[in-house]
């Protein structure tokens, strides 16, 4: 099994990093850094699979094909915000981390504004 | 994914504090901080490539271009 390998390597990069920050808090940092990039990487092929499973569900519900393409993104974009900001939070920079969460969400509602305005018109058209 | 990446760091970790201590006793400070830095450049290079892996990973799933 796959999530006894992620969480045995957790527990060894914590047990290291625990020696290692109080020495050299530089080097733990980019341990942590590491060992996420591992951690996403063990996974990446099961969520290939289920993005792909995904991606065929919606081409055979006949849904337009540009609002799972932008939830898709929207996801991806959430992933990766949350990752730095995790890391920074792990170095104790807090402002860093609220810039790069402002920034993530602005991306998304900025990618999210065609539905908003597809439902908009949806609505305006039901109305009389 | 190898995870050999993560016991490297750990060595050179380790290895560039001791080095730190021995130097920082031997009262030469600023060779002491110009190991920690080389330590840290060193082990910055072998990440970067890896958090290339990962960005360049996520975009192709989620279709980010």
């Amino acid at each position: 099994m796959e999530i006894f390998q992620i969480v045995i390597l957790g527990i060894v990069v914590l047990i290291i990093l625990t020696v290692l920050r109080e020495t050299n808090p530089e080097m733990a940092i980019i341990l942590s850094l590491v060992a996420g990039v591992i951690i996403f990487m063990m996974i990446l092929p099961k969520l290939s699979a289920i993005v792909e499973v995904l991606n065929t569900l919606a081409r055979k519900s006949g849904l337009d094909n540009i609002y799972f393409m932008t939830t898709l993104k929207i996801i991806g974009i959430a992933y990766i915000t949350e990752f730095g900001v995790q890391l920074c939070l792990d170095a104790n920079e807090k402002n860093l981390a609220s810039k790069i969460e402002i920034a993530g969400k602005i991306i998304i509602i900025f990618l999210s504004i065609p539905i908003i305005v597809a439902l908009m018109e949806t609505i305006l058209s039901i109305m009389p | 994914m190898n995870i050999d990446i993560i016991f490297k760091i750990a060595a050179i970790g380790i290895l560039v504090t001791v080095l730190n201590q021995v130097l920082i006793r031997s009262g030469r400070e600023e060779q002491a901080m110009m190991v920690t830095l080389a330590g840290i450049v060193v082990v910055l290079m072998m990440v970067i490539y890896m958090i290339n892996n990962l960005f360049n990973a996520v975009k192709t799933i989620f279709q980010l271009y």
